[in-house]
């Protein structure tokens, strides 16, 4: 079994380990230090124990020839009869790790009457496209993408798979990277190629954004990740001579078919703040329903989008397709500016990396302040409106 | 109608700090509490029990300490509760951890419907339910934002996709994920509470488990984390403090340099 073995001889109980063990995972029990349950093998105490005390033993496990997984794919997520801007960036980060390591790009089709975006694709950069055409894949369900991905997969063994961390991409690659029996990373903001051991290197927050790590898989094939949305540009147009376009029948034996979708039903005036180059956000401070024209019109001056944290969202002054945060929508305008809003970890979970992040607070201890480009200590409601009639007076000359 | 609800212990979601010196997770003081999205899964369980009668169990893998999530769980009216705890899960990614909940899962018996969180505080991945249910063979619904009824075996839910509503009809067996819509979780009774304190909560170590010991932790698990830290905050930025015009012409200058004014 994998462990941390503690040489008890060697330890001088000095306790380094513990503070840097960021799981918690090391106690000391009976006057010797102890490893418990919340071990997760990272081994950061390893690398912090200054008497060589603490090791890491991996057990050597051997499996089927993982070399004969060769190609980098990306799952093209299409909706309402079109290719979602998240597909473009998936072929982007491909096309960044082809760089590295040289394996073809493929793209993947999953849906009914969707053969006709694969030149799409390949007029971005794809070198191939895979497509599973069929009338139960017209609408988004877990056990029909899932069988249909893994299918592809079994057939073509693929070294790397990737897809956006969209709502479709987080609800069936799990039960994909299940069926392969493969490791998959979730919400990862990078990816790369560590050039010595070509291993795929994920780094992904958690904690709500506070604690980012690095992630491999190193004994199973394919490698799999979902990336977190606006973490890599969309793709440009190349001329990548002859597409290769490859069209699978869809195997059916498999399914359970225990599901049925009735209904579907557009959202009314959903709101899509994911695009905008500019957000200006409101939270509690904002204080009131009424109190959100002025974000408003100051987003619309701005020619940007309005967001919310789940402070403003859950006392109902707007609706949760504004919500920017951990359970909200991920987004990395060109600006955004968060008005009356602290700063918790999990509002900075979805604005983080941001280009540029100008914060207006009347607390200057708010933690917003530590992530913020520029912070603007003041209340919104004297700052802002001062700033409305700035731009306008500008505007005006 | 056998229901089981998996929940995860996790640090307190708004405890959670990090020192600026050492860059690392403050857990001196930080409570221990229920995943919060496993509360709405709870409650989504016991509101199962009310409507069409059965039991609930819930389940959690973690250390021995986890045994006060489930205790927390029976104070809001979950029937019974199972902890898998051993040294040898530890170290499990997402793989190993549906796996061995799908263990646990099939040792109980019967069951039609398994309730999970979104995703957790923590890991946050939202990959353990999907996975269970391929473990188990069943179908699953993920974003289940209303339970409309149960009947003749069959479950008509709604949940919320990106931009968009769906109704689906499942046969059961079936495993749902829940958001946060989908209830408001209940406060604990003094009763609930008593009761729970008093209970009885089965401890699973892994050769109680009928699954290949090597899908358990370390050794099951594909991914490994090699190595964390604590984001930077941005360094080249700065705070502005005084009078509001003159903040504001900071402001505005700022705006007007990024082209947007
Ligand atoms: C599992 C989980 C998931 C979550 N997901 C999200 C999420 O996706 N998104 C999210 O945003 N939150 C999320 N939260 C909630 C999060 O923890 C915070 O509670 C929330 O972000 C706080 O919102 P806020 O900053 O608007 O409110 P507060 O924290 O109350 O901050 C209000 C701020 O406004 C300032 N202020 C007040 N009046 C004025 C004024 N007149 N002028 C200037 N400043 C003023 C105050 O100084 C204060 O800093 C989640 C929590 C949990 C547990
Ligand atoms: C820094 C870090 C990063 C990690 N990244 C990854 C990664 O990218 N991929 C990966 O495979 N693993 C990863 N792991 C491991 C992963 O966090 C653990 O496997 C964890 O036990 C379950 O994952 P989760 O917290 O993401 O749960 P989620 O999948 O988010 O949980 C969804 C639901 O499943 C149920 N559930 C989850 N865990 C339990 C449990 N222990 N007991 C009962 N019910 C449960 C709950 O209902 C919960 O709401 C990471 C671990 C760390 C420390």
């Amino acid at each position: 079994m994998a462990a941390i073995k503690i040489n008890h001889e060697k330890c001088t109980l000095c306790k380094l380990c513990i503070d840097a063990c960021p799981f918690g995972a090391i106690e000391i029990r009976d006057e010797k230090l102890f490893i418990n349950e919340n071990c997760n093998l990272c081994g950061i105490c390893v690398k912090t124990c200054p008497e060589g005390a603490l090791s890491k033993e991996e057990s050597v496990v051997s499996f089927a020839d993982i070399s004969s997984y060769k190609g980098i794919w990306f799952f093209a997520e299409n909706r309402d009869d079109k290719l979602c801007p998240v597909a473009f960036e998936m072929l982007n980060a491909a096309l960044q790790l082809k760089r590295d390591i040289g394996e073809d790009v493929a793209g993947i089709l999953i849906g009914n009457n969707v053969k006709k975006f694969a030149s799409e694709l390949t007029a971005r950069g794809a070198d191939k496209v895979y497509v599973i055409e069929d009338s139960m894949l017209e609408h988004f369900q877990e056990e029909t993408y899932a069988s249909a991905m893994a299918q592809l997969i079994v057939k073509h063994k693929p070294n790397i798979v990737i897809s956006a961390a969209t709502m479709i991409g987080r609800a069936f690659i799990p039960a994909v990277a299940a069926k392969i029996r493969t490791g998959l990373t979730a919400d990862c903001t990078d990816i790369g190629i560590d050039p010595e051991t070509k291993l795929l290197v994920q780094t992904r927050p958690t904690f709500g954004g506070n604690l980012m790590a690095k992630i491999i898989c190193r004994n199973h094939r394919p490698q799999m990740a979902t990336i977190r949305p606006k973490m890599f540009e969309e793709s440009s147009d190349v001329n990548n001579g002859q597409p290769d376009i490859i069209i699978e029948e869809f195997d059916k034996s498999s399914l359970l078919n225990n599901i049925a979708i009735l209904k579907k039903e557009r959202m009314q005036n959903t709101v899509v703040i994911q695009e905008a180059e500019v957000i200006v956000s409101g939270g509690r401070g904002v204080n009131d329903p009424k109190n959100f024209e002025m974000i408003r019109e100051l987003a619309d001056l701005l020619g940007g989008a309005v967001g919310a944290s789940r402070a403003a969202v859950d006392s109902g002054w707007i609706p949760y397709p504004h919500q920017v945060g951990q359970t909200g929508r991920t987004v990395k305008p060109k600006i955004y500016i968060a008005c009356g809003i602290s700063g918790s970890i999990q509002h900075l979970a979805g604005m983080q990396t941001s280009d540029y992040i100008i914060a207006i607070n009347k607390d200057p201890d708010a933690p917003i302040f530590r992530v913020a480009n520029l912070g603007i200590v003041g209340d919104i409601f004297e700052v802002i409106p001062v700033l409305i009639k700035k731009i306008k007076e500008a505007r005006k000359c | 109608m056998e229901i089981v609800v998996c929940i995860k212990q996790v640090p307190d979601a708004f405890e959670v700090k990090i020192d600026p010196e050492t860059k690392r997770i403050i857990r001196e003081g930080v409570d221990s509490i229920i995943n919060p999205y496993d509360n709405y899964a709870i409650e989504e369980a016991i509101r199962l029990k009310e409507r069409f009668g059965g039991t609930v169990t819930a389940i959690s893998m973690g250390p021995p300490q986890a045994e006060r999530a489930l205790r927390d769980a029976m104070a809001m009216g979950v029937d019974e509760a199972i902890l898998l705890s051993d040294m040898a899960f530890a170290g499990s990614d997402t793989l190993a951890t549906s796996y061995t909940l799908s263990d646990g899962i099939k040792k109980l018996g019967k069951f039609d419907v398994i309730v999970c969180g979104r995703e957790t505080f923590d890991g946050s991945t939202g990959q353990v339910g999907p996975e269970i249910a391929h473990h188990l063979n069943i179908s699953y619904i993920t974003y289940v934002s209303k339970i409309h009824n149960i009947s003749d075996g069959v479950m008509e839910c709604s949940r919320l996709m990106e931009d968009h509503y769906e109704e689906l009809k499942a046969c059961l067996p079936v495993l749902i994920t829940v958001v946060k819509e989908i209830n408001q979780p209940r406060i604990p009774s003094l009763k609930g509470m008593l009761k729970a304190k008093k209970a009885q909560i089965n401890t699973w170590k892994s050769e109680n488990l009928e699954g290949d010991i090597s899908c358990y932790g370390q050794d099951g698990s594909p991914t490994r984390v090699v190595d964390v830290w604590t984001e930077q905050m941005k360094k080249d930025g700065r705070v502005i403090e005084g009078e509001t015009e003159k903040v504001t012409d900071v402001l505005f200058d700022e705006l007007k340099k990024l082209g947007i004014v």
